[in-house]
C-alpha cells in the first residue's frame, strides 16, 4: 500500500469517526461546516483552479441556494421539493451569472462576479418581504432521509459527509475527464484551443454551471446546518473566503480546496476562542504561505517531500 | 475548385490599413508560400484566415465553401489547421497531452464529462503516431518545459498534422531553429502528402524557396508579386521591396 492510500485511509478513518472522538455538539457543528465549506471551496476553484477564472461572486450563488430554500420551507414546501428548487433556481441564477461574466476574463471577470455578488446581497438585505432583510429567515427543521433525522449534529454531520464525498468523487471524475482536459486547455491557451476545434465560451459556461451547482449543495447545506439565513452570506466576504481557502490549499488541485477550508474553519471557529486577534492569526497565515508555498499546502507540501526523497536518494550510504 | 480562395480581404486597426483588397488562390496539394518585409501584414493574413480576426470586407473560402462569418472553431472542423509565429502550446503537459488536446478538439468526447481522459486508448495511440511522425516519439511522456525549441516547433507541427487538415497555415516554421534543426523541419514539411496544401510564412528564403511551387509577396496589407519562384525571383519589384529603390 502506498503512502498517499495510508494517508487517505486515516483521512477517511477521522473523518468517518468524527462525532465518536470530537467533544460537544458545537465541534461537531464546525466539522459539518468545514465540510460544506470544502464544497463550496471545490466549486469555487473549479473557475479558479481548472478555467483560470477568479470569481467573487460565488457567495451570491451560495446564498440564492440557502435562501431559496428557506423560503420554500417557509411557504410550506416539503424538504425534497425544497432542496430541488433550490438547485434549479441556483443552477437558473448561474446561468446569468455565467452569461454576463463570461463575456471577458481576467479583471473584467472578477469585477462582473463582484458586482453580480453584491447585486444578491443587496436584493437578501432590502428585498424584507422575502428575504427578511436584516432579520434573515429561520429554517424550521431539518429533512429526515430514510427516516434517519438529521436533527442532532452527530446525525447531520454524518449526512453531510456522504454528500461531500459524492460532491469530492464528481469532482475527480470531472476535472480529470475529456471535459476536464478541455477545461484545463481553455485556462492554459484559450486562443489555442479555439484553432483545435473547442468551443472555448461554452466550455467555460458548462463548468461555471458545475460549479453553480456545488454552490448550490454547499448552500443548501448551510442553511439546514445554520437553520437560519441572512445577508452576510451573500456579502463580499462570503465570496472572497472560498477565494482564499482555495489559493491557501492548493488551486488546481482536488484536496487543496479542502485542507483551505479545514485551515480557515479551524482557525475561525476554534482558534478565535483562545485568541481575540485571530483574523490577525489568519491574515499572517497567509502571508507565510504565499512567501513559503505559494502554490499552496498541498502542492508545497508534495513538493517539499520530493525534495526530501530527492535528498536521501543522493545521500551516501554507509 | 479551389483549396483557398481569398479575396479582396480588407482588415483595418484604427486608421491603420494592415490588408488592402488581397486576392490568393491557391490549389489543392500546392505549397505557397508568403513573404514580405516585417509589418507587411502577413500574419495578420494568416489571422484573418483562420479567424482570429474579423475582416472589414471581403470573403474567403475554403474549397468553395465560404468560411468568412464562421468562427475559429468551425475552420478547424472544415480541415483549416495552423501553427504560430510565436509557439503557442500546452507548457505545463507533456507532449503526449499537447497532441491528444489536439485529436480531441475535433472528437465528440471533448464535452464527455464521465470519461477519463488519459484511459482514451485510441486518441493516445494516436498521438503518439503523431509524435513518431515528426520524429519525437521517444519523448512523448517528457514535459514540455523540458524540450528545446525545435523540439516545440516540431510538436506544434504535430499538433497541426493530427488533426487531418486539408490546408495547414505554417506562421514561420523555421524561425528560432538551428542550421541542424531547420534541415529536420525542411525533411518533415517535405514528407506531408499532397492531399495537404501548405501556405507558408518565412523569412528564411534559404529552405523556404526551394519548398514554395508559388510565392506571393506582400508589402503594405497587399499582394505586390505573384508567381512561381523564378518569376517572384526574377520580377524587379521583388528586389525593390526587400532591397529598396
Amino acid at each position: 500500500m502506498t503512502a498517499r492510500r495510508v494517508i487517505l485511509a486515516v483521512a477517511l478513518l477521522v473523518m468517518a469517526t468524527v462525532p465518536l472522538w470530537v467533544p460537544g455538539n458545537y465541534y461537531i457543528s464546525v466539522a459539518s461546516d468545514i465540510l460544506i465549506y470544502a464544497i463550496f471551496t471545490l466549486s469555487v476553484d473549479l473557475l479558479i483552479g481548472y478555467a483560470g477564472l477568479v470569481s467573487l461572486g460565488h457567495g451570491g450563488l451560495f446564498s440564492l441556494a440557502a435562501y431559496t430554500v428557506a423560503v420554500c420551507l417557509g411557504a410550506g414546501f416539503g424538504h425534497f421539493s425544497a432542496i430541488l428548487l433550490a438547485i434549479a433556481v441556483t443552477l437558473a441564477g448561474t446561468a446569468v451569472f455565467a452569461a454576463l461574466s463570461l463575456r471577458t476574463t481576467g479583471v473584467g471577470f472578477i469585477m462582473i462576479t463582484l458586482a453580480l455578488g453584491q447585486i444578491m446581497w443587496g436584493l437578501a438585505y432590502r428585498w424584507v418581504g422575502l428575504t427578511g432583510g436584516d432579520n434573515g429567515i429561520s429554517v424550521a427543521s431539518r429533512p429526515a432521509p430514510f427516516g434517519i433525522t438529521l436533527a442532532t449534529s452527530a446525525h447531520f454531520y454524518d449526512a453531510t459527509l456522504i454528500v461531500f464525498a459524492l460532491c469530492l468523487f464528481a469532482y475527480w471524475v470531472f476535472v480529470n475527464s475529456a471535459f476536464g482536459g478541455s477545461l484545463k486547455g481553455t485556462r492554459d491557451q484559450p486562443r489555442r484551443m479555439s484553432a483545435l476545434g473547442y468551443h472555448v465560451w461554452l466550455i467555460r459556461f458548462c463548468a461555471f454551471m458545475f460549479s453553480g451547482f456545488l454552490a448550490a449543495v454547499a448552500g443548501i447545506l448551510f442553511a439546514y446546518r445554520a437553520e437560519f439565513i441572512s445577508p452576510p452570506t451573500a456579502a463580499l466576504t462570503a465570496s472572497a473566503e472560498p477565494v482564499l481557502m482555495a489559493i491557501s490549499g492548493g488551486s488546481g488541485t482536488i484536496l487543496g480546496p479542502v485542507v483551505g477550508a479545514l485551515l480557515v474553519e479551524i482557525v475561525k471557529n476554534v482558534a478565535s476562542a483562545y485568541i481575540s486577534r485571530w483574523n490577525m492569526m489568519l491574515g499572517a497565515i497567509f502571508v507565510l504561505i504565499v512567501m513559503f508555498m505559494p502554490e499552496g499546502l498541498v502542492p508545497g507540501t508534495a513538493r517539499l517531500v520530493r525534495r526530501l526523497r530527492a535528498q536521501r536518494a543522493k545521500a551516501p550510504t554507509t | 475548385m479551389t483549396a483557398l480562395a481569398v479575396r479582396d480581404l480588407q482588415k483595418s486597426f484604427g486608421g491603420l490599413r494592415v490588408t488592402q483588397g488581397i486576392h490568393l488562390e491557391i490549389a489543392p496539394g500546392e505549397r505557397r508560400l508568403i513573404i514580405g518585409p516585417n509589418g507587411a501584414g502577413k500574419t495578420t493574413l494568416f489571422n484573418l484566415i483562420a479567424g482570429d480576426l474579423r475582416p472589414d470586407g471581403g470573403s474567403i473560402a475554403l474549397f468553395d465553401r465560404p468560411i468568412t462569418r464562421l468562427p475559429t472553431r468551425a475552420r478547424a472542423h472544415l480541415g483549416l489547421a495552423r501553427t504560430y509565429q510565436i509557439i503557442t502550446l500546452f507548457p505545463k503537459d507533456t507532449l503526449l497531452r499537447n497532441v491528444t488536446l489536439s485529436l480531441l478538439g475535433l472528437s465528440r468526447l471533448r464535452w464527455n464529462p464521465l470519461a477519463r481522459l488519459d484511459r482514451q486508448a485510441h486518441l493516445i495511440a494516436q498521438a503518439e503516431s503523431a509524435l513518431a511522425r515528426v520524429g519525437l516519439g521517444a519523448m512523448a511522456h517528457r514535459s514540455l518545459a523540458e524540450t528545446s525549441y525545435g523540439e516545440r516547433r516540431r510538436v506544434e507541427i504535430a499538433m497541426a498534422l493530427a488533426q487531418n487538415p486539408r490546408v495547414l497555415l505554417l506562421d514561420e516554421p523555421f524561425a528560432g531553429l538551428s542550421i541542424d534543426e531547420r534541415g529536420e523541419v525542411k525533411a518533415l514539411l517535405a514528407s506531408i502528402p499532397r492531399d495537404i496544401t501548405i501556405v507558408m510564412i518565412e523569412h528564411d528564403m534559404d529552405v523556404a524557396l526551394d519548398f514554395a511551387e508559388r510565392i506571393s509577396v506582400m508589402h503594405f496589407g497587399a499582394i505586390a508579386v505573384e508567381g512561381t519562384r523564378a518569376e517572384v525571383v526574377a520580377d524587379p519589384r521583388t528586389k525593390e521591396i526587400y532591397l529598396g529603390e
